[in-house]
């Protein structure tokens, strides 16, 4: 009988069939778990206002609710309650047995401002100068609006000027510079560089007219003032132009709930970073993830795909070829670090500081390629990568049936003509498979990086509309390492939790969409290039 | 077993016809240390149909695939003697092996279609040969097609992938791209043998039609099969060739017992 169970494989169905739903359980766990703390982060929920037994008020989100260790049946909420200006601290515990009462004041606001981080509390005042423009919550709530919309478009001028206008002259300037000391070491006549002095001192003087006409704006734009009474009745005053957003999310309707969400959202992918990366958006990081791994897939793929062609389809098999192969098989494991070293010593430093010396040489000792950038990490992960793409390929060719093979002979067709027609759109499915998990390995990686280009904010993006275009000395910004930054390095870590899942949860669906592209165009292929089979 | 290899000996070179096409001399060949065959002699005559015959492992694939140097591929191999089409020795160093190729085609055990459209798949030796005109390649396609009794089948669907034919369509459409170079000689290493019984007469029309313009050499398991469709038949055993006669010949009063063992079933 117990024979019999155990020939009949039935405890290996149900093992083999644990190892499977354990799998699922912990990618589902992970998933889930990021997804649940990410996809929240950016809904307007309720403030609310707590009035406890001895008088004291306070008001803030609810975050959290547990049990209270050793005493039983008690718990206790964290709040959230913004104000780090005048609380120092974001977060507060309340035990619930200290609660008198809880309510949900319609009037209170929350202000996203561009320092310090959420207020919460009532409008008071808003004041221009020393004019009051409007008293309490909902004249002032009123007032707020075109104010707001007024500095919105100050924000727009004043970023037009400072990124347009003043990044036109600085780029002038350097090249002045750049050109003073090339004349300088070629030991030019004074004539030239006289006349660099007065392109100078030219351009010196629509900069300061620039800076007059910026300073105009700043100063409007700081006129407007808002009185905010926080909850326990201390006062504080927020200058208008510093709010990034406002609402009052006890009066808001699920749809109002709704488009403060999605613009909460809009503004995380497609804005620029604030405070030290916890608040705003990720877009540099989005894109510089996104160039990196086009950039590596560009260097990585042909270049592994040619070399295994070679190692399958024209070396001769020998002891040599056995032997390279082990050597990219081991190459596939070597930690990642160990790459990111090399990167650092051979293209940073290496390649990049040769490029300076021969043709940067008027920077120095400002290194140009000489330091960490895209091109350098791309490559440094390109060379990570490759020896997943050539395995992969070489397994690819291999699996190509001998019959295909001979018959392309067969017909007249040179070896390169049976490689190019026959055998590589047969593989090439598989070799896409190989381009897959070598694309997806790339993406995920952050240790080399850190030490070959990428930086904590890098706001100039390494594709710009400036000439030559592409910036590939430039440093970038990274998901992975974005995530590392603000879960780890950034100075109010409890507060930037939530950016780290969400950061997290961006990460992951730019690799599932890589891969989802990828697995689309694969299955396209291998439906063209099915191979024969009875 | 070692009883019955001294009953092999090689009778001398047989010539059917006089206008041979293919010539096989003294032909040894190795793979690595085991040889695959002993000093076969054999004339191929020109426009008609020879069968090898002869128990598995007796080397009448190596010998058919050696005639367009197939073998080549297998880095083990060695050969001496000589194989000459038309008089040319397709060993000697200065030969063209693409060019043979071309005029010894190659029809495969498995049906082995390009994964390309049925059009491209007849049109692929043609084009791989610097062809790329594209009422040539129709003609080409068409009559190739027609040659394989393919045509009115796939005439509609010329465009769709290869994959979708039936094992005995795809074996045709393979045919078809061998003759669409227009070789001399076609090569066939067991064409029916992994097709139903129905695709396998399909097949041998063909081969009966073909026989006016090509030289087939089939290599082939089934006796009844080198007998219907045959002029001769070469028989092989253990490395070395037995007897070659005309097919009649063959299978009415074969010359020695051992060919009459195998051609009656006695062993094989």
């Amino acid at each position: 009988m117990t024979f019999k169970f155990w020939r009949g494989g039935d405890p290996f169905i149900w093992l083999t069939g644990s190892a499977l739903a354990f799998c699922l359980l912990m990618i589902t766990g992970l998933v889930g778990i990021i997804l649940y703390n990410g996809i929240g982060v950016f809904w307007p929920s309720d403030l609310r206002q707590f009035v406890l037994r001895n008088g004291d008020i306070a008001m803030g989100k609810v975050i959290d609710r547990q049990a209270i260790p050793d005493r039983e049946g008690q718990y206790r909420i964290q709040l959230k309650m913004g104000n780090r200006d005048a609380y120092g601290l974001d977060f507060r515990w309340i035990d619930e047995a200290d609660i008198e009462r809880v309510e949900r004041p319609t009037d209170a606001v929350v202000l996203e401002r561009l320092e310090w981080g959420d207020a919460y509390g009532f409008i008071r005042q808003i004041n221009e100068g020393d004019r009051v423009l409007a008293t309490g919550a909902d004249a002032g709530w009123t007032e707020l609006q075109p104010l707001l919309e007024k500095a919105a478009e100050r924000w727009e001028v004043i970023y037009a000027i400072e990124h347009d206008e003043m990044g036109q002259l600085n780029r002038q300037m350097e090249e002045l510079r750049l050109e003073e000391r090339r004349l300088t070491m070629a030991q030019a006549d004074a004539a030239a560089l006289a006349a660099l002095e007065e392109q100078n001192r030219a351009l010196w003087v629509a900069y300061e007219e620039i800076s007059d006409r910026l300073n105009a704006v700043r100063v409007e734009n700081e006129r407007a003032e808002l009185v905010l009474r926080l909850a326990e009745g201390q006062e504080r005053s927020v200058r208008v132009a510093d709010i990034v957003r406002t609402y009052r999310p006890n009066d808001l309707s699920l749809g109002g709930k709704i488009a403060v969400y999605a613009d909460k959202g809009w503004e995380f992918i497609a804005g620029q970073p604030r405070e030290s990366n916890t608040e705003g958006g990720i877009f540099p990081a989005l894109f510089g993830t996104v160039m990196m791994v086009m950039l590596m897939s560009l260097a990585a793929v042909p270049f592994g795909i040619l070399a295994a062609l070679y190692l399958r389809e024209y070396a001769r098999q020998g002891l040599f070829v056995r032997l390279v192969r082990i050597a990219v098989n081991n190459l596939a494991g070597v930690p990642s670090i160990v790459f990111g070293m090399f990167g650092l010593g051979f293209f940073v430093y290496g390649v990049g500081g040769s490029i300076d010396r021969l043709f940067y040489a008027e920077s120095l000792p400002t290194p140009t390629y000489g330091t960490g950038g895209i091109l350098w990490a791309s490559l440094t992960l390109a060379l990570l990568t490759v020896p997943v793409v050539i395995v992969a390929t070489e397994e690819a060719l291999a699996a190509v049936p001998r019959e295909l093979r001979e018959g392309a002979l067969g017909l007249g067709s040179t070896k390169f003509q049976m490689i190019w027609n026959v055998v590589l759109p047969s593989a090439l499915p598989g070799v896409l498979t190989g381009v897959i998990l070598a694309t997806a390995r790339g993406a995920g990686e952050v240790a080399p990086l850190m030490i070959t280009g990428v930086v904590k904010l890098a706001p100039d993006l390494p594709l710009d509309a400036y000439w030559p275009f592409f910036h590939l000395e430039r440093k970038f910004m990274h998901l992975g390492f974005h995530i590392y930054d603000v879960g780890f390095q950034s100075p109010n870590v409890e507060a930037a939790r939530p950016m780290v899942y969400t950061t997290a949860l961006l990460l992951l669906l730019i690799v599932l969409a890589l891969n989802l592209t990828a697995i689309v165009v694969r299955n396209k292929l291998r439906r063209r290039y099915a191979t024969a089979a009875f | 077993m070692s009883e019955e290899k001294t009953e092999v000996e090689g009778i001398d070179s047989v010539t059917v016809g006089d206008d041979a096409i293919v010539e096989v001399e003294k032909l040894n060949m190795f793979y690595g240390e085991s040889q695959a065959l002993f000093d076969v002699d054999l004339s191929i005559p020109e426009r008609e149909v020879t069968a090898f015959i002869g128990p598995s492992g007796c080397g009448k694939s190596t010998l058919l695939r050696s005639l367009n140097r197939l073998n080549d591929l297998v880095e083990s191999a060695r050969i001496e003697g000589s194989v000459r089409v038309r008089g040319e020795d397709i060993y000697a160093s200065e030969y063209d092996v693409i060019d043979l190729r071309r005029r010894v085609g190659m029809v495969f055990q498995k049906s082995n279609p390009f994964p390309k459209s049925i059009y491209e798949n007849v049109a692929y030796g043609l084009r791989i040969a610097g062809e790329n005109r594209r009422s040539v390649l129709d003609e080409s396609v068409e009559k190739s097609l027609r040659a394989a009794a393919l045509w009115d089948e796939v005439k509609d669907r010329l465009k769709d992938n290869a994959i979708g034919l039936s094992g005995g369509q795809q074996q045709r459409l393979c045919i078809a791209r061998t003759l669409a170079v227009e070789p001399e000689v076609v090569l066939m290493d067991e064409p029916c043998s992994a097709l139903d019984p129905i695709a396998t007469v399909r097949i041998e029309e063909t081969i009966s039609e073909l026989k006016k313009d090509y030289t087939i050499v089939i290599v082939t398991h089934n006796l009844q099969q080198a007998a219907r469709i045959s002029d001769n038949t070469a028989f092989f055993y253990l490395g070395r060739l037995v007897e070659f006669s005309q097919t009649q010949q063959m299978f009415t009063k074969p010359e020695l017992k051992q060919t009459e063992d195998y051609v009656t079933g006695r062993f094989g």
